[in-house]
């Protein structure tokens, strides 16, 4: 091979792209339909962005580790900057929001924040002396990065976004080597602090997608409805679907939320368990790849980076198929690759991006080429 | 926190090592718990989602069937379905019913008296149920809705049929008329075609009667609809299986004639096969048009219903009851003959007579002179059957009574008889605590006291005399007439008694203008006048107000020699019983001659300011103007001096 190809393009990771391209394609087959066998106004568009964030996220192959360590704690404060002005417009625009209209485009910076927090905190521990790490200046700067995304994005509000910045954030604290007792001891303070925050944290619309998410056919035709009606589309799918085009959950409109969220949902209509697992196979072979590339890394902030960003995607996935299937509330997250939207598409991408890089640059001090 | 021990980066990269394969065992957990929540969701409970997803795909739309038809003995119908288009709307399923029900209005020129009935009805209805906006609609109107339909949810336009009936207000009381289902017969039965807009079920009279005949099955038509209610489209339709049809003995000819002829009296005309004891007319008048109550009655119809002095809303036919007055006279004269009175004994009338310490007068105060039975019953002399009913007593005439269909309850497809009261000697005791007294009989003799009876009863009195069969009234056609027994008179008896009745009308009777105006054919009868309140100066003539003038009475057979209808006719408050013969001759004609009664009707008509639906026409817009003007002047936008000229100008006509 490497005879009639150029080594650059030879040396892509292709079996990573091929992956990722036939995800994307699985996507647009399924807003294809969900758009009632049309191109527009999802199908096109996905792929367009796709195939646009693709070359992105190869550039950003091409960039080495040293890169992301310069950028991570730059980033993290423009992004928590963007966050603000979020807030400040918001607060004069009236009514909440999550979009920054930069003009030529809107950015979510909450979902920007998901890999920027990613590095700011591989980045923190890095720096951190190993002798350190169970010492409380371990905890408390990463307690204070977490303070200002969390605390403006749950301001927005968003609670999904919100525990997935924290959670990716705590991943990589976990990898670090923080003290074992400190995440049984926060567990147990969860399962207490929980019921708490439940009644007095949570705005109502909050607790009410928690409670119907426990009892759905409670309120069938309110909140419970998107979790009724997306149990319906993938019930009734069967183990071989309803067939491409066939749906009628989602093009009787019964579905909602079928191109975005509920995207699983759309799928699992016309391709039954098989297209399920398909999905589910496909997803598996991507984490294990990142996982594979943050074993293979050399250098602590490669590892970490990797596995914080390899968990960062796994979050969307898990709490995306949760809330599709009936196991976790309503919370606005897409799923990755098959939900319709630019800015989570342009997360999963820079995740995928940098993973790429930390693949192409495992970490050997010595490397000349970049 | 103290480190415990000297932490290498050697250490820390076997603890990444570790906790990574930790979070990657989660994450294949996870996954594992994921694809088993799914093969759950999508094989084990595959059937129960399949059906949910089925449930809300499919729409079934039931079909309201057709009715049974309602025809006469001829054939005709009396009522049936008329193809329309039509517009519902189902209150639950509409957010903003104000502004859908003024869109309604302005697409289909509804005036603000159907807006008030239709929001009216939104209100007090069960948020299910259908309201009918507006039905017998043309395309145009029906397609106006149909394409504004995404911006009006909850409103249903269909192509349906709706009940008719071709005669109108001449049927109202005996057919009854259809409606929407009631909250209550929902929660009775709770079958969903009950709240399909279009399906109407018998509300009174025959078609509730009838209900499950004529009801019919419902079709239904499957259809696939988005969440938003969009019809995608048809799946499969079954049609809706008709009722049965229901044939009556009525003619539906003679009835409308009957109704026609009543004019702007308030009264009854049976008449019945004096040999089947079918029906061929159960006419009460005024009535209502059943058609407007099928369609949801607007709020000035009903009212003018309401409050209209000649109760429009009660069935005279069977409801009412009169005192039968001198239309008794035949009966009794039966009775006598039974009990072996000679007809040719005379008693002598001098223009009443002493019972007890009162004087009983006959209606001729200056007396009769001699008189015999037939005399008696030609001359309606009440001083001869005061003295015959002292005589031989009350009880062989009440036994008489009663025999002749008198307090009679019939076996009839109605939902409600007055029966009235045939008094006695026992009866008085139960019902009053006291003896039976001479002038009860007296009283009792003449059709007056506490006799009762209703036009139904009259008609079948009339029956048996002129045929001497034991007939029963009957409304449902039968292919093969019942076997009838006699009744015990003797039939030289019953000829006598025939003959009086002609000598009434055509002898030197009380009735000579009820001659029929045929060649070969007579009618015999008797008249009658029941008094409505004893009056201190004269009679109930025309001389007094409306509501206390007498009851006009008549009953009559023809033809005499070979009888074969009997009938009855009350005019309430007619001012006697001159207001009810001419109507008995004129049905009389009809029944041998419909030409002859029909350019008679045509005349009358004429004078009384056009047919039924011309009169209630300009009542309606009299009681409509009225209404407004007393608005007005409760609202003081007009001064009341003012307002009374105005309303005597309005006041519906009544009365001839």
């Amino acid at each position: 091979m490497s005879d009639f190809v150029p080594a650059p393009i030879a040396q892509l990771p292709w079996k990573t792209i091929l992956l990722l391209l036939i995800m994307a394609s699985f996507g647009f087959v399924v807003l294809y339909s969900a758009a009632g066998g049309s191109l527009t106004p999802w199908a096109g568009l996905h792929m367009v962005r796709f195939l646009i964030f693709l070359a992105m996220a190869i550039v950003f192959s091409r960039l080495n580790e040293n890169f992301w360590k310069t950028i991570a704690f730059p980033v993290y404060i423009v992004v928590v900057l963007m966050l603000l002005g979020v807030e400040l417009i918001g607060a004069v625009g009236g009514g909440s929001q999550r979009w920054l209209n930069l003009g030529f485009i809107r950015i979510q910076p909450s979902e920007l924040m998901k890999v920027a927090i990613i590095l700011a905190v591989a980045r923190f521990y890095d720096l951190l002396p190993p002798s350190q790490i169970r010492s409380w200046s371990a905890i408390w700067p990463l307690l204070v990065l977490l303070a200002f995304p969390c605390g403006l994005i749950i301001l927005q509000p968003d609670l999904g976004t919100t525990i997935t910045v924290a959670a990716g954030a705590l991943t990589i604290a976990f990898l670090a080597g923080l003290p074992m007792r400190l995440f049984v001891g926060g567990a147990v303070a969860l399962a207490v602090l929980t019921p708490i925050a439940f009644f007095f944290g949570l705005e109502e619309y909050q607790q009410r997608r928690v409670t119907t998410f426990l009892n759905p056919e409670n309120d069938p035709l309110g909140a419970g409805y998107h979790i009724t009606q997306s149990k319906i589309a993938i019930g009734s799918g069967g183990i071989f679907g309803k067939g491409f085009l066939n749906g009628t959950q989602s093009h009787l409109d019964y579905l909602p939320e079928g191109h975005t969220d509920f995207v699983f949902a759309t799928m699992a209509e016309e391709w039954g368990l098989l297209g399920g697992v398909i999905v589910l196979f496909g997803f598996f072979l991507l984490f294990r790849w990142g996982l594979g590339v943050a074993m293979k890394a050399k250098t602590r902030f490669s590892q970490l980076v990797a596995v914080g960003l390899t968990t960062t995607i796994f979050f969307y996935v898990a709490i995306n198929l949760m809330m599709v299937m009936g196991l976790a509330p309503v919370v606005g997250i897409p799923l990755p690759f098959l939900s319709h939207g630019g800015s989570s598409m342009m997360t999963i991408m820079i995740c995928v991006g940098i993973l790429m890089s930390i693949d192409r640059h495992p970490g050997r001090q010595s490397s000349a080429f970049g | 926190m103290t480190g415990g021990k000297v932490i290498s980066s050697a250490v820390q990269s076997l603890t990444f090592t570790r906790r990574a394969t930790v979070i990657g065992g989660l994450q294949v957990g996870i996954g594992l718990l994921l694809a088993g929540r799914m093969a759950y969701i999508s094989v084990a409970e595959n059937e129960r989602y399949q059906l949910l997803s089925e449930s809300n795909r499919v729409n079934l739309t039931l079909i309201p069937p057709r009715r049974g038809w309602l025809i006469d003995r001829n054939g005709k119908p009396i009522a049936n379905n008329r193809s329309d288009f039509r517009v519902d709307i189902i209150p639950d399923r509409t957010p903003n019913k104000e502004q859908t029900v003024a869109t309604l209005a302005k697409l289909l020129s509804l005036d603000a008296e159907e807006v008030e009935r239709i929001n009216k009805e939104l209100k007090q209805t069960n948020s299910f149920q259908p309201v009918q906006v507006a039905s017998g609609l043309d395309w145009e109107k029906y397609a106006a809705v149909s394409v504004r339909l995404p911006d009006l949810p909850g409103v249903s336009p269909r192509q349906g049929f709706s009940r008719f009936y071709p005669s109108g207000a001449a049927v109202g009381h005996l057919v009854g008329y259809v409606g929407i289902a009631s909250a209550e017969d929902y929660k009775e039965n709770p079958d969903p075609i009950l709240i399909t807009p279009g399906y109407k079920i018998g509300k009174d009279g025959l078609e509730k009667h009838f209900e499950d005949r004529l009801q019919g099955e419902p079709g239904a038509k499957r259809v696939e609809v988005t969440a938003r209610g969009k019809i995608i489209r048809e799946l499969d339709t079954q049609s809706d299986i008709p009722g049965k049809p229901l044939k009556l003995t009525l003619d539906a000819d003679l009835q409308e004639y009957a109704a026609r002829r009543l004019g702007p009296e308030s009264g009854s005309v049976v008449v019945m096969d004096c040999h089947t004891g079918e029906i061929l007319t159960m006419t009460s008048m005024p009535s209502f048009d059943p058609n407007s109550f099928s369609d949801g009655i607007g709020v000035t119809e009903y009212g003018m219903l309401r409050d209209d002095d000649h109760v429009p809303l009660r069935d005279k036919s069977l409801r009412g009851l009169y005192p039968p007055g001198s239309t008794v006279k035949p009966m009794v004269a039966l009775a006598l003959m039974r009990a072996g009175i000679d007809p040719e004994e005379t008693v002598g009338c001098g223009g009443g007579m002493r019972v007890g310490n009162r004087r009983f007068n006959c209606w001729n105060r200056r007396g009769h002179g001699a008189v015999n039975m037939a005399k008696a019953v030609y001359q309606s002399c009440d001083t001869y059957f005061y003295k015959m009913a002292l005589r031989i007593g009350f009880d062989p005439i009440a036994a008489a009574a009663r025999e002749l269909g008198m307090g009679a309850k019939f076996d009839l497809p109605v939902p409600s008889q007055s029966y009235g009261t045939v008094p006695d000697p026992q009866w008085i005791v139960k019902k009053h605590k006291r003896e039976w007294a001479d002038f009860d009989s007296v009283n009792s003799v003449i059709g007056q006291g506490y006799v009762l009876a209703n036009p139904l009863q009259l008609a079948v009195m009339s029956a048996r005399m002129a045929s001497g069969k034991n007939v029963q009234p009957r409304l449902l056609y039968l292919d093969q007439n019942p076997k009838i027994e006699l009744l015990n008179f003797a039939s030289d008896h019953l000829e006598k008694c025939h003959q009086f009745m002609s000598d009434v009308v055509n002898g030197p009777g009380t009735a000579r203008r009820a001659r029929l105006p045929l060649d070969g054919i007579q009618m015999g009868g008797k008249t009658g006048t029941a008094q409505v309140v004893s009056l201190n100066v004269g009679r109930g003539g025309m001389d007094v107000p409306w509501k206390f003038r007498d009851h006009g009475l008549f009953i009559a057979f023809a033809p005499v020699e070979k009888p074969r209808y009997a009938m009855s006719v009350v005019i309430e408050h007619g001012a006697g019983s001159s207001s009810a013969y001419p109507v008995a001759r004129d049905v009389m004609t009809f029944l041998f001659d419909r030409q002859k009664a029909m350019e008679q009707l045509e005349s009358l008509e004429k004078s009384w300011g056009g047919n039924i639906a011309e009169r209630t026409a300009k009542k309606m817009t009299a009681y409509r103007a009225q209404k407004e003007l007393e608005k007005a002047i409760a609202e003081g936008r007009i001064q009341t001096g003012s307002g009374d000229d105005t309303n005597e100008n309005v006041e519906p006509q009544v009365g001839q």
